[in-house]
């Protein structure tokens, strides 16, 4: 069942990654701004003749529909293009910043989501306590402020007033030689950026995980769990969290494709090399064939990632398995 | 390093940054250099490529200008300095120019340069690909060619006697002939990873975090060249800019790394030394661009009317934090041939109500957009101010926010009202202020031409008869009455000359060195134990 289910969605989310390639094509050059005058103005300028050379170069002077007949050949071979600007081909560029981003998306989403459970967790099973409102608060601060101002208060905390941490990078200007060295040194530079990422998603989840915690306590199944006599802990381990944890399962994939393409901000305040800031910079200079393989890429990750927490939802609550089945 | 061994310091700095410019070469510091150590620095934004001459960005020059060198470079006064040109000449007809080069001088490995690879570049490599000295090369040289292995001879059709002033690293980039002949220069793999002449071979780059340099022992100037490593690092984020110059793990800012008003802040704190010196050359200098072909601003009494609503001294002391000038004209006053003696516009709001009265213009012809420069808070700042002041003067105007892409569009198609924009002098207005009022550059396709279509036949002829002028008088004559031509007919609205500051901590020496200021090689740059 679980393998038929898997085929359905990967055919699904080739028919979507085709939709997004032809949608991103389409605004990608609609939108105002044009790469060979960019060029021309980093050359230093030039006159009309200069830039129609560019723009024939970048092939460009074709119709649209030309270009994407090539983009979509291009891309059935399983190649993403070559960009002009940074002289280079599309996929290299993405592939050295994938692991970047991965790292410190899915260190911000562990964050998240052990953080996020254990206050909604928290607050949820001592409803309306000191620890229930101080829990709300913290999350609620959290939620509403914003990711950059965040970024920047834990640089200016535990990186300037403390020394703690270091301020930007991925890694020390001196990397060291030994490979424990650097994977600590790269941890440390991981921390504020994962921490100022994942605490935002944190405070969502903590306030989801807390209504569900509520809801499931009030329960009938709790209810006799408690008549039976059965600790508060391990209910709330073995019945509650189980059962509450589900509604983030749904939250999570789409918070996680948020994340992949979605921590610009992050990125940029803490200098780090992922995959958003090379689509940022690529927008502002319309390079083309990066805009294009950084969304397409994210559109493929964003479903594989769906179609596993889809397969995961199934396995933390087989009733799913039985109403597909039914 | 003390503190106490330099001249000159923080605050004190910026205010002798005249000083600096009267003594070119002259540094902070007396102490004798000392070798090694690791000079770190920020690419911002990062180089899309390093292969100079293809790509003219500052960041680009910025990080390439340490690993290529040109024939010359200029002193902070403007004077000619030997580079890859040991000595230079210059025919009494003004035709002639011979470069005699460096003999010892080898490309990062180990081929030999000469005069070869002066020829490729200038006479090939570049007319394709630089559209600047393209246009210079088609216009003014007739042959280019080699003497020897260690002489060039530069012959031109007419005499051009801001031609000396064309041998700068982002004019001409020497490129080593045996890596890009015969290939395709934009796709040269070199152009990731350069093989230039200058004191730092390229070690590495290391995308979105860092590009790696190291002195090359084979430089030809044993005597420079103190520095063993140079690092870039990429930081985009302008508060983290800030942070990593405080936490001492960035020792240079360039200009523009920060705003205005944390440069004033910086300029404070013990141990950092702040100079507006090294930007003589390029003398950034800003302006309101008006549309021309339309109104309201083909009416001359509208145009007097903007420069009497600005005003100038506001801009430059409290939106830029005394880090700008006020212009006058055309021509920056560190720029050759700057003439002060032209028609005022001095602040005055009523008069400018008055002036747009005048122009008999009512309604939707007073009604504009203005486009403005999407490089930062001060400029979005500007474009607030101006929008304020023209608004008081009785124009109605909206700001049209656009990103740098939106920016260079709007202004290189002719679809604007009202835009901001500055440009680089150059060191000579023949080329880089006539670009932006002769007739034949009212060209589409760069914000860096006569986007607003101004034409003057008069203004033609005395840029065409000063560019050919030899004679230092009659040479000033002409750029003058240009000068006062063109603040008449308010071609620009010129607003104030950039004097962006270059903030270091006070273990670096010799910093700035030349009129091109941190985009020179920085080979004489040590730092103290």
């Amino acid at each position: 069942m679980t393998y038929r289910v898997f085929l359905s969605r990967l055919g699904n989310g080739l028919l979507v990654l085709m939709g997004v390639a032809i949608m991103n094509f389409t605004l990608v050059h609609i939108a105002p701004g044009d790469p060979a005058l960019i060029f021309a103005g980093e050359a230093g300028g030039g006159d009309e003749t200069y830039v129609a050379q560019l723009r024939q170069d970048m092939g460009l002077d074709r119709p649209l529909v030309t270009q994407f007949a090539i983009y979509a050949g291009d891309l059935l071979r399983g190649d993403l293009g070559y960009s002009f600007r940074n002289q280079r081909d599309v996929a290299s560029m993405i592939a050295e910043r994938i692991p970047a981003t991965l790292l410190l998306t899915l260190s911000a989403f562990v964050i998240a989501l052990v953080i996020g459970i254990a206050f909604g967790m928290l607050g949820g099973w001592f409803r309306d306590t000191a620890i229930d409102r101080g829990l709300m608060v913290v999350t609620l601060v959290l939620y509403a402020t914003p990711l950059f101002w965040l970024a920047l208060m834990f640089v200016l905390f535990f990186s300037v007033r403390l020394g703690w941490f270091p301020p930007f990078g991925m890694q020390s200007v001196i990397v060291p030689d030994a490979p424990l060295d650097r994977i600590l040194d790269i941890g440390r530079h991981l921390v504020l950026p994962a921490f100022s990422l994942g605490l935002f998603y944190a405070a969502t989840y903590a306030r989801l995980v807390r209504a569900s915690v509520i809801n499931v306590a009030n329960a009938d199944f709790v209810k006799t769990a408690r008549a039976k006599g059965v600790p508060g802990s391990r209910i709330l381990r073995v019945h509650v969290l189980r059962n509450a944890i589900l509604p983030v399962f749904s939250l999570a994939s789409v918070h996680i494709g948020q994340l992949v393409g979605g921590a610009v901000l992050t990125e940029t305040v803490f200098a780090w090399p992922g995959i958003g800031r090379l689509m940022f910079d690529a927008i502002l200079q319309r390079d083309y064939p990066v805009i294009l393989g950084v969304f397409l890429t994210t559109a493929l990750l964003v479903i594989l990632i769906n179609i596993v927490t889809d397969l995961l939802y199934r396995i933390v609550d087989p009733r799913i398995e039985s109403t597909a089945g039914n | 390093m003390s503190k106490n061994n330099f001249a000159i310091t923080r605050r004190m700095a910026l205010l002798g940054a005249t000083a600096l410019i009267a003594l070119p070469g002259v540094g902070l510091a007396q102490a004798e250099p000392v070798d090694g150590g690791r000079l770190v620095l920020i690419a911002r934004p990062e180089p899309a490529t390093l292969g100079l001459g293809l790509n003219l960005q500052a960041p680009t020059i910025y990080v390439g200008g340490k690993i290529f060198e040109s024939l010359l470079t200029y002193s902070n006064d403007l004077k000619p300095m030997p580079s890859l040109a040991k000595s230079w000449s210059i025919s009494n007809d003004g035709l002639t120019y011979r470069f005699e080069l460096q003999q010892n001088a080898t490309w990062h490995d180990g081929t030999p340069f000469t005069s070869a690879d002066v020829v490729f570049t200038a006479d090939d490599m570049m007319r394709s690909s630089h559209p600047r000295w393209k246009l210079l090369a088609e216009t003014y040289v007739e042959r280019i060619e080699a003497d020897g292995d260690f002489a060039v001879i530069f012959t031109l059709k007419e005499p051009f006697s801001a031609f000396i002033y064309a041998f700068e690293l982002s004019s001409l980039p020497i490129m080593a002939k045996h890596v890009y002949e015969g290939t395709n220069y934009r796709t040269n793999p070199a152009n990731n990873a350069p093989i230039g002449t200058g004191p730092f071979q390229f070690v590495s780059w290391n995308r979105g975090q860092s590009i790696e340099l190291e002195r090359y022992e084979d430089y030809w100037d044993e005597s420079d060249a103190h520095l063993d490593r140079m690092t870039f690092l990429v930081i985009p984020d302008a508060a983290s800019r800030e942070t990593a110059f405080e936490q001492q793990l960035v020792d240079v800012l360039r200009p523009g790394d920060v705003e205005g008003f944390v440069a004033r802040r910086l300029s404070d704190t013990d141990g950092v030394v702040i100079t507006t010196a090294g930007e003589e050359f390029y003398a950034p200098h800003a302006f309101i661009q008006m549309n021309l072909r339309k109104p309201p601003f083909n009416n001359l009494k509208i145009r007097q009317a903007v420069m009497h609503a600005v005003d100038r001294d506001f801009i430059s002391n409290n939106i830029w934090f005394g880090m700008a000038a006020p212009a006058t004209g055309p021509v920056s006053s560190r720029t050759a041939f700057y003439e002060p003696e032209v028609t005022a516009y001095p602040f005055n709001v009523e008069k400018a109500r008055s002036l747009v009265a005048e122009s008999g213009l009512s309604g939707d012809d007073l009604k504009v957009t203005l486009t403005p420069l999407p490089y930062g808070q001060q400029w979005d700042r500007t474009a607030e101010y101006i929008a304020q002041q023209l608004t008081q003067a009785g124009l109605d105007v909206s700001i049209q926010g656009v990103d740098v892409s939106g920016w260079a569009q709007a202004l290189s198609t002719w679809e604007f009202d009202l835009a901001l924009n500055y440009t680089y002098q150059y060191a000579h207005p023949a080329l880089g202020v006539a670009r932006h009022y002769l007739s034949s550059n009212i060209i589409q396709g760069t914000p860096a031409a006569n986007n607003q279509g101004y034409s003057n036949p008069e203004v033609d002829r005395l840029f065409a008869e000063a560019a050919n002028s030899v004679e230092t008088e009659e040479t000033q004559r002409l750029y003058s009455e240009v000068q006062k031509l063109l603040v008449d007919d308010v071609a620009l609205g010129w607003i104030f000359e950039m004097r962006s500051p270059t903030i270091y901590r006070d273990t670096v020496n010799e910093v700035v060195t030349s009129a091109i200021g941190v985009m020179d090689t920085m080979k004489a740059t040590w730092k103290a134990a």
